[in-house]
């Protein structure tokens, strides 16, 4: 075989790249982003795109082009591949709608892998969302509570780490599980459900003018009491207004953009980019 | 699913029109009459006359050979046998290390064209790729060779890569013998070398940088082709690393993979002028690929533009390739994106984007087809299915394969997975092409009436126009929101109001362009001398 291929695939890749690129080998370490950039075709850096994954999970961060080598570098070699992966790059990718992401992600996962139940659920979501039938999403989504929880795995030490709440768990039974539900919440269930939300949102924006009340609330599942305070923050910060809708029903008049508001339309007809005029200066002078 | 796909090599993906004696599988050098030794006079010509003008860098006279000499002495020649082995050549050549790998290159290119490579053949070809791109990765190439042969080389390198996997994930048919063959050469041809040979020639060509610079003018490259006429350096690892980026859009298609395909071409400008359309097949093999991508992603409008605009091209100029060997790649590309075409705009009807001449072929080919996808019926997705197979790259599956019993066929994984993918998302849309017709015809109706009109309840009309507004509407890789639509609405409490966007007419861009084409007229009349 040709000498030039066992270089490339020799263990210390980056050693080897770099003598192939002519450079001195560097014991420089290097950012998961920047290895996805630099070095993405190398199955040695399989195990820390995972661990990013699980990165991407707790600090409520994305990265689409590090989950995506990934799945790549799983579809290489399918011996490597771990569900559980997988499962949580799926969960990230929905949250990024309405990008559509989570089609990119299916696309390299293999029939076998997808018949999996956590999947198989996880597409089902991913279509009631892309086709906006929300009132299925989020009962289907509240059947499925455990899954999108995406529970780290190792419970106690992680809320010992981040509430310093050991102490407290060995006690009193009924307040230890209040104590973790709180922190599911808090820390990795709240998330997917404020992006779901954000996404809601968004369709609404593109759709309505003025929505009616209980239309807002069936998208975005929040009813009484903090539907009010949700529609409360949004007034404050995100410019929506109230109104008498007919019947004394209560209309949320959503800002004004350009999907939404056929005049604000950019109008691109007869528009040029500037270069194209420029090709004409000659001719003028 | 379609049967009617089939994957063996060559049937689908001939690049030169196969003549029909040519055996179906076997040895190429199975012929009795072959004498790999054997150098005809013409062959001796031949090589010494090409290793002379690669010596000289004299492109113009290498391009006349690689493709006028090459290709003409195959056909007299070596229409069912390969040519001469490259140890019966050398001695005419110096024994010159680079030229016999470009030589064994174009032998194997051959084969591969004309008859049917053995697992033998196909893993030596992979020997003689890293070698040929070992030797221009470290640098020490100094001649100038015509881009045709550069493109061709990568083209050629995936192409084979592709046939490989397909060959590969045929086991039910192997002999004892072809599977020890496979578990011995476990590295021919496996993804991780073929994306980074690739990545490694974008990297070292420093191609990237190039184009950056040459956007602030600090360098030329679109401007003389890739070619340094003056100072005569080599354009060899430039130009393969421009092409590998094409190279590596086209793998990561063959994967699945369309967001990492189009990041890879990203740095290419395919809105401007660029190096990629000098030849004709490396221009047409990458709008292809970009399209695809992008309409696998959703993105109608930019597929649809790219798809017209190369269109409209090969309309004009195939008549200026037709005696060249890529002629037939050319033609059956140019019908795979009428159909990709046909799919995008059944997805997404669009008005005045499109070319006139480009309408009336695409309406000669397909208007049936389309009025039966839009009818969104059980026929229609036959329609799409059919259509899908027909223009879709040849999926591969990139793992190793698992040489045990049961011995399966399984070339065709990664295609179904694609193709039941795509009809997934098509059937999402589902109700979306009757809504549109209905609002064609109000200006403004309420929600109410139109959920009576397409016989649904009030809250499942509220799903469908929220579906359509996010089906119609992509997402670019920049994160910004794209209207597709050319029918949209805004829904006022319960009051939908149609919003049509009227066809634009554009003038300016029409005035421009014959301004400077009057121009030029003047210019040239002012340049002629009556005497």
């Amino acid at each position: 075989m040709a000498k030039c291929w066992h270089l490339l695939l020799s263990n210390s890749w980056l050693l080897g790249f770099d003598r192939a690129m002519g450079r001195e080998p560097q014991q420089v370490s290097y950012t998961v982003e920047q290895l996805v950039s630099v070095n993405p075709y190398n199955p040695d850096i399989l195990t820390e795109l995972e661990n990013y994954v699980n990165e991407q999970v707790s600090s409520q961060t994305y990265s689409l082009d590090a989950n995506l080598c990934l799945l790549r570098l799983y579809q290489f070699d399918p011996t490597r591949l771990s569900i559980a992966i997988v499962v949580r790059i799926l969960i990230k990718a929905l949250m990024a709608m309405p990008a559509p992401d989570f089609s990119l992600c299916l696309f390299l996962i293999p029939e076998p892998v997808q018949a999996d139940e956590q999947i198989k659920t996880l597409i089902v979501l991913s279509h009631y969302l892309e086709t906006a039938r929300f009132r299925q999403f989020w009962d289907e989504a509240a059947k499925n509570h455990s899954l999108l929880e995406v529970v780290p795995a190792n419970v106690d030490g992680y809320i010992a780490n981040h509430l310093g709440l050991v102490s407290i768990k060995e006690e009193l039974n009924n307040v230890e599980m209040t104590v973790i539900q709180l922190s599911y919440g808090h820390f990795s269930g709240a998330g997917f459900e404020q992006a779901i939300q954000a996404y809601a949102i968004h369709v609404l924006s593109l759709s309505y003018q003025k929505v009616p009340r209980p239309v807002l609330a069936e998208t975005i599942n929040i009813e009484g009491l903090s539907l009010d305070k949700f529609i409360e923050y949004h007034v404050a910060n995100s410019g929506w207004v109230l109104e008498k809708g007919t019947g004394r029903s209560q209309l949320i008049v959503l800002p004004r953009n350009e999907f939404n508001h056929p005049g604000l339309k950019k109008n691109s007809s007869d528009g040029m980019p500037f270069e194209h005029i420029t090709r004409i200066f000659p001719v003028l002078s | 699913m379609a049967s009617s796909y089939d994957y063996d090599d060559g049937s689908l993906d001939t690049r030169y029109a196969r003549p029909p004696s040519s055996g179906q599988g076997g040895g190429g050098a199975a012929e009795l009459s072959y004498d790999p030794n054997f150098v005809p006079d013409s062959v001796k010509t031949f090589v010494v006359h090409l290793y002379r003008h690669i010596r000289e860098k004299n492109v113009y006279e290498i391009h006349q050979m690689y493709e006028g000499s090459f290709q003409r002495l195959s056909d007299r020649m070596f229409r069912e046998n390969p040519w001469p082995s490259v140890e019966a050549i050398a001695p005419y050549v110096d024994n010159d290390h680079v030229f016999c790998l470009l030589y064994r290159e174009m032998w194997f290119r051959h084969v591969y064209a004309r008859l049917a490579p053995t697992g033998q053949q196909r893993v030596e070809s992979w020997d003689n790729y890293c070698s040929l791109f070992g030797v221009v990765l470290h640098g020490v190439v100094s001649m100038q060779l015509p881009n045709q042969w550069l493109w061709d080389m990568v083209d050629e390198f995936v192409y084979q890569f592709q046939s490989y996997c397909q060959y590969r994930a045929k086991l039910k048919n192997k002999t004892e013998e072809e599977l020890q063959f496979l578990r011995q050469y476990d590295q021919a041809w496996n993804i991780y070398g073929v994306l980074n040979y690739l990545q490694a020639l974008v990297e070292k060509s420093s191609i990237v940088d190039i184009l950056e610079r040459e956007k602030e003018g600090l360098e030329q490259f679109t401007a003389t082709d890739g070619y340094d006429y003056e100072g005569g350096t080599s354009n060899v690892l430039k130009m393969l690393g421009y092409y590998s980026m094409i190279g590596l859009l086209r793998v990561h298609c063959l994967l699945g993979d369309y967001h990492t395909g189009l990041k890879c071409l990203a740095p290419i400008d395919i809105s401007q002028q660029g190096v990629y359309m000098i030849v004709i097949g490396s221009h047409i093999s990458t709008i292809y690929h970009y399209g695809f991508a992008n309409l696998m992603l959703r993105r109608y409008v930019e597929a649809i533009r790219e798809f017209n605009k190369i269109l409209l091209y090969i309309l004009k100029y195939k008549q200026y390739h037709q005696k060249s060997p890529q002629y037939d790649q050319i033609l059956k590309k140019n019908e795979q994106m009428y159909a990709l075409l046909a799919i995008c705009l059944s997805l997404c009807p669009q008005n005045n984007i499109i070319e006139e001449n480009v309408i009336i072929q695409l309406r000669d080919k397909y208007n049936e087809k389309m009025t039966k996808m839009l009818r969104y019926d059980d026929e229609a997705y036959t329609v799409y299915d059919e259509l899908f197979t027909y223009a879709c790259p040849k999926f591969i599956t990139s793992s190793a394969p698992v040489l045990e019993e049961p011995l399966i066929n399984y070339n065709q994984d990664a295609y179904r997975l694609q193709l039941k993918l795509f009809l997934y998302e098509v059937k999402q849309q589902q109700s979306l092409s009757s809504l549109r017709s209905f609002l064609k015809l109000y200006s403004a109706i309420s929600i109410g009436k139109l959920a009576a009109y397409m016989e649904v309840d009030e809250s499942t009309m509220r799903t469908i126009l929220m579906a359509y507004k996010h089906k119609m509407h992509s997402v670019a890789s920049d994160g910004k929101i794209i209207p597709n639509a050319d029918i949209d609405f805004y829904i006022s409490e319960d009051i939908i109001h149609v919003v049509e966007s009227k066809p634009s007419k554009l003038y300016g861009d029409y005035f421009l362009r014959q301004i400077l084409k009057f121009e030029e007229m003047i210019s040239e009349l002012d340049r002629v001398k009556l005497d």
